[in-house]
């Protein structure tokens, strides 16, 4: 879809709103709130995990241009509210997009966190979850309660 | 509704778990979580179903029977509904070196006297190397450096080298 259309925008605004309201949540793709669109929002500067972050930011028609450093962590998602699961995901990243409304097209080479966020909400617009990137039989597992 | 565990054991060969999964399906039963490995050559399979009634639970038991006949260990029997809740801290626990004996005992009674539950555990031998992977759930405020540093100095006497580290979850 074009970046710089109007509905794009007020989708960008939907979809920071709401991962505002989900507590916990950095990252949100269109998806996920039922629109089939490539877009997705991300905000990992509160993570305590974070190095390099880029605040709060939508990017539209998102490409992966560079991925090096695999390691593996556990995560979940929203989406998958019983599971989490071990992935290896690069630590360093370059992703590619445009910002919506003015459609400027943008380069976000990232690390840590920030890289695994993005590259978990790549997957989302690329119909795939986390389970599908599993590392194996043994890496889903039940989602914990932090007491 | 009972909840079973079926655990099969024995030769590996195709179609075990075909035979027991179709037996259960027929049975109108399902199937939740399952857990089945190859270990040198032997298949070990454990799972755990519902299935409508109590009468199923005999049929399952008969219709399994014959493949007790071709080697196989296979045990079907009633296990409470799940009431367990996931909590505390995640953590993966890696240990490998040359192979001795009391590696496995020396690790886990460090977890074991740290309140620590191990959720899943693999070893394996390869001609000298001995290597251990764990995934464990400690209580919430466990000092986990303090119980890897416990692990290595424990696991150091024996000459090999241990690690346990933080596998917090992150919700993306």
């Amino acid at each position: 879809m074009a970046a710089d259309d109007p509905e794009v925008a007020q989708l960008a605004a939907d979809l920071l709103a709401t991962m505002d309201e989900s507590p916990g949540c950095v990252g949100l793709a269109a998806n996920q709130i039922d629109v089939p669109w490539r877009v997705f929002c991300v905000d990992v500067s509160r993570h305590p995990k974070t190095v390099t972050s880029h605040g709060r930011f939508v990017l539209v028609n998102p490409v992966l241009v560079r991925a090096t450093r695999k390691e593996r962590a556990r995560e979940g998602c929203m989406s998958v509210p019983d599971f989490t699961g071990d992935v290896r995901r690069a630590t360093r990243v370059t992703v590619a997009g445009q910002l919506p409304g003015t459609g400027r097209q943008v380069e976000v080479v990232t690390d840590a966190f920030e890289a695994r966020a993005l590259q978990h909400e790549l997957d989302h617009v690329d119909g795939l979850l986390f389970l599908d990137r599993a590392v194996g039989p043994h890496a889903i597992h039940p989602r914990r309660t932090y007491q | 509704m009972p909840s079973i565990a079926v655990t099969v054991v024995g030769q590996d060969r195709p179609g075990i778990v075909h035979r027991v999964t179709s037996e259960i399906a027929d049975l109108h039963g399902n199937l939740e979580d399952s857990s089945m490995s190859l270990l040198r050559g032997h298949f070990a399979m454990t799972l755990i179903a519902d299935l409508p009634d109590l009468a199923s639970v005999v049929l399952l038991e008969e219709a399994l029977a014959d493949l007790r006949h071709t080697g196989l260990a296979v045990a079907v029997f009633e296990v409470p509904g799940d009431e367990s809740h996931e909590s505390g801290r995640s953590a993966r626990m890696s240990v490998h070196g040359a192979d001795r004996p009391g590696i496995v005992r020396a690790a886990t009674d460090v977890v074991q006297r740290s309140g620590g539950n191990i959720t899943d555990l693999s070893t394996r031998l390869g001609s000298e190397l001995y290597v251990l992977s764990a995934d464990i759930t400690f209580p919430p405020d466990t000092d986990l450096p303090a119980v890897a540093e416990l692990l290595q100095g424990r696991l150091a006497e024996l000459g090999v080298h241990a690690t346990l580290v933080t596998d917090d979850e992150e919700m993306l």
